[in-house]
């Protein structure tokens, strides 16, 4: 038997992105509930590895959205929980990110993309090849040179996504796993309500944060947001002392990213974790949603990793997984309400960049629902710029 | 180092895989018997290390005979180039290209020499997975502390190097296992101080068809009794460890009786005193690369997630059979004859022709499985064991993870099944990879969410992309195919 109830807003997904939306929403005294048809951070956020980074980004409304993001993980860092800090709760690590170049080609693009980000407020400090050991004694020796971005940020995703949703829970928000979306309450275009198969709760805002599955559930609405899965593995070490102290990545990831190739491409990222284990990705590939273990995948993380820090070759990986990162055709997120469904809202699509966008999004959310000024325009992130077409 | 592709390739060289190879050999088709120990057997046939010492096999090996007998006729199979053993070959990941698997292999007897060898990349047209299965242990306070060993952990150093782990010895947890450990170490010089069984064998007496069957495991059971016996060794039945203690090494445990429930006596507890306590709840299967190729599983009745296979031992996979431990726990007779009949049937489907009829061994292991499962239900884990660890108890000892630590995940972080405890708080996230505490974690956290256990939550803490860890520097080498 199903039973009804209301709140303000609904939020479909209990991943980092509608974790944040949650807080926001739930901070500003909205009612909030949040369904999620498996366990909480079972998707994307359970499979990443918790980059919360401006040196990836270009100039333009992804990195817009990653500086008031990194401001907002700093300011929320510090907010006293359960005796200690928010910051160190979710394992969040003013770490860094060295971004390093193999060849002076590289250096080049490299030092003329941090010269642009400079102008929107990015420190991006150049590290000429001499003194990259002073930042990572391990590095390899033939490397050209590398920049520095201090305000690169770690967390522990799954952490923070639950801890988010715990203070929001903590506002009056409930949360309830385990049950899957069926269907919208509808009143003409208007959507007014969510359906389970154990309730319907009507909303004045329904809140799509599905990532990876967001196209689902936008077309069960009627409407189309072309949302895709790009697998990525990540390789785990065995532990190991701190030998690697910032976020290290070949400068090679910014054009890896921005890429719309579907063949396997790798783009090497290595960096430590609290646990003493060392976390490598970034592989990207376009195989729908195949969990198969992809061996020259792993094969290639191994060899950049190595590259990177020749003393790894003999360190041990204990562990791979992957996860299945939420791509848009122009690798923007999609987020604001959707003018082809009133009512309906999104905060999805961020790619590979989810987990440090997640709370300037869930920022934005919640100033657009309680009808405030946005930090910063939406409009590039609009929902309905992908073309006005009704999905099948 | 890479070969032409073999027929089949058996992975594991104990009971299981030993009859397998020999019966696929035997039939006519090429073998490949990857194992990761050094001499053939596995953990059951176990001989020691050249120069561990003096050994008479029937003083610790059961069917020491069959042991010969197989390894002897697969010798002349190899001599005659049908059949290659590769020792210490650890498997760490199998591929499928063109109708034949890869078997990536990390090469040394111990993990610290693998890097002193390249890998090894074995092909094969089809797969027989005999990968046995370990210890399935418990938390209890004092569990980590020096001393505290699991059976099979003892067993095998007995076994593997002729070291009695200890002067004076606790034998714990459940199971016919217990026994066979008991009298090792008594046999060869150890005080058995006790053995602590949580349950009692007279619930056999409730399945009496089932125990006929396998009349034989009655006599063995009774040949430990007798040598128990013999050496002034108590059974306590219905009893459990429920703590370990000693300053910086174990000096003795804590013994109480059950109730029904299985639930400690207060004021039953006594202590023992002890330098070694061997403590086994079971086993469980090893998996890894069973569920890396998608295998479908599902759970025994003892709780152990297990691969589904049909009449011929074949998964749901084509051109994967199991046999052995993976496929339900049952001892090395049923591992036997399932090696047997998964070896005939790998055969048949190369087109070669049985050299037996595999008939009886199908009604053996008819018979072996009803008492296996027999087994499990009267050597159960209590519940209560579970349900009452401590919240100080540690249960992921790799990652120090506290059974309160679990809970807490669930209760404020809004963890509602094991995986997600998992990614939350570390369980099995370390070095063993959930081995050791990962069936304790799985049932905890359920049982803490107001369930059993299901077989999603064990594959949770089953499945291992990378079976055995190896080092960066081989899988970055790892060839194209």
């Amino acid at each position: 038997m199903t039973t009804t109830a209301s709140a303000d807003l609904v939020v479909i997904g209990a991943g980092i992105v509608g974790a944040a939306c949650a807080y926001y929403a739930a901070r500003e005294g909205l009612s909030v509930t949040v369904i999620e048809r498996g366990p909480i951070v079972s998707g994307t956020t359970g499979a990443g590895e918790g980059n919360i980074l401006v040196s990836d980004k270009e100039p333009g409304p992804e990195l817009d959205l990653a500086l008031l993001s990194n401001r907002q993980w700093r300011e929320l860092s510090d907010l006293p929980l359960d005796g200690r800090t928010f910051g160190s709760a979710v394992e969040l690590e003013f770490k860094g990110g060295l971004v390093v170049a193999s060849s002076d080609t590289i250096l080049n693009s490299l030092e003329r993309l941090a010269r642009e980000q400079r102008a929107f407020g990015i420190e991006a400090v150049a590290v000429p090849r001499h003194e990259l050991r002073e930042h990572e004694p391990h590095l390899a020796d033939d490397l050209a040179g590398g920049c520095l971005y201090p305000q690169d940020l770690q967390v522990q995703p799954m952490l923070a996504a639950a801890h988010l949703l715990r203070l929001a829970r903590l506002s009056g928000t409930s949360v309830l796993p385990h049950e899957p979306v069926t269907g919208y309450l509808r009143r003409g275009d208007r959507v007014t309500g969510v359906r389970t198969p154990r309730r319907e709760i009507s909303a004045g805002a329904v809140l799509n944060a599905t990532g990876t599955w967001a196209g689902e559930l936008a077309g069960l609405a009627g409407v189309r947001v072309p949302v895709a899965p790009r697998r990525g593995f990540i390789l785990v070490t065995e532990p190991l002392p701190p030998l690697i102290r910032r976020k290290v990545y070949f400068a090679d990831y910014v054009a890896d990213v921005a890429s719309d190739s579907a063949a396997l491409q790798t783009s090497t990222v290595v960096e430590g974790t609290r646990a003493g284990t060392v976390l490598i990705g970034a592989s990207r590939e376009r195989v729908g949603f195949d969990r198969t273990i992809s061996l020259p995948a792993l094969r290639q993380l191994a060899a950049g990793a190595v590259g990177l820090f020749p003393m790894l070759g003999d360190v041990a990986v204990m562990r791979a997984y992957r996860g299945f990162r939420p791509y848009c055709p122009d690798h923007l997120p999609v987020i604001g309400p959707d003018p082809r469904a009133p009512g309906l809202y999104h905060a999805c699509g961020h790619e590979g960049a989810g987990i440090g966008l997640s709370l300037g999004t869930g920022r934005l959310i919640a100033q657009t629902l309680i009808g405030a000024p946005p930090d910063i325009d939406l409009h590039p992130f609009r929902p309905d710029r992908f073309g006005t077409e009704v999905a099948a | 180092m890479n070969q032409d592709a073999f027929d089949v390739a058996v992975v594991g060289a104990g009971p299981a895989g030993l009859a397998a190879a020999l019966a696929a050999a035997e039939s006519g088709v090429t073998v490949a018997l990857i194992d990761a120990g050094v001499g053939p057997g596995g953990q059951y046939w176990r001989s020691p290390a050249p120069g561990a010492g003096t050994f008479k096999p029937n003083t610790l090996h059961h069917s020491w005979r069959r042991f010969t007998d197989t390894t002897t006729r697969l010798s002349a199979l190899a001599s005659a180039g049908r059949a290659v053993r590769f020792a210490g070959h650890h498997v760490w990941s199998i591929a499928q290209a063109d109708d034949r698997w890869s078997l990536h292999c990390n090469v040394g007897a111990e993990p610290r020499q693998r890097d002193a060898q390249p890998p090894v990349t074995i092909h094969a047209r089809r797969l027989v997975l005999a990968t046995g299965a370990y210890d399935r242990q418990l938390p209890f306070p004092g569990w980590d502390l020096p001393g505290v060993m699991t059976a099979g952990g003892v067993q095998s150093l007995l076994k593997g190097h002729l070291v009695v782990a200890g002067e004076t010895v606790v034998v714990a947890g459940t199971g016919p296992f217990l026994l066979p450990v008991a009298v090792g170490l008594a046999r060869y010089g150890a005080r058995v101080a006790a053995v602590i069984e949580a349950n009692t064998p007279l619930a056999f007496t409730r399945s009496p068809r089932a125990v006929f069957g396998a009349i034989n495991k009655l006599g063995e059971a009774a040949t430990y009794g007798v040598a128990l016996l013999r050496h002034r060794v108590a059974v306590r039945h219905r009893h459990a460890v429920i703590r370990a203690f000693g300053n910086d090494r174990l000096e003795g445990v804590v013994v109480a009786r059950l109730d029904r429930d299985g639930r400690p006596l207060a004021d039953t507890e006594r202590s023992v005193a002890c330098d070694l306590l061997a403590v086994g709840w079971g086993f469980t299967p090893q998996l890894e690369l069973h569920l890396q190729l998608g295998c479908a599983t599902r759970m025994d009745v003892d709780s152990s997630l297990i691969v589904d296979v049909d009449d011929n031992q074949q998964t749901t996979v084509e051109g994967v059979w199991a046999a052995g431990e993976s496929t339900g726990v049952g001892g090395a007779d049923l591992a036997s004859v399932e090696g047997m009949i998964a070896g005939y049937a790998v055969a048949r489907s190369l087109d070669a022709t049985p050299v037996r009829n595999d008939v009886p061994l199908r009604r053996r292991r008819g018979a072996l499985r009803e008492f296996a499962t027999v087994m499990h239900r009267v050597y159960s884990i209590p519940d209560a064991l579970l349900d009452d660890v401590d919240d100080e108890t540690l249960v992921c000892r790799c990652e120090e993870v506290t059974a309160g630590s679990l809970r807490r995940a669930v209760d404020e972080l809004g963890a509602t099944d094991p995986r997600t405890v998992k990614l939350l708080v570390r369980p099995g996230m370390g070095w063993c990879q959930g081995r050791v505490c990962g069936f304790a974690t799985v049932c905890l956290t359920a049982r803490h969410t107001g369930r059993a256990a299901v077989d999603s939550d064990m594959r949770a803490f089953a499945d291992r992309p990378i079976a055995t860890p190896t080092p960066l520097g081989s899988l970055a080498r790892l060839a194209d195919d």
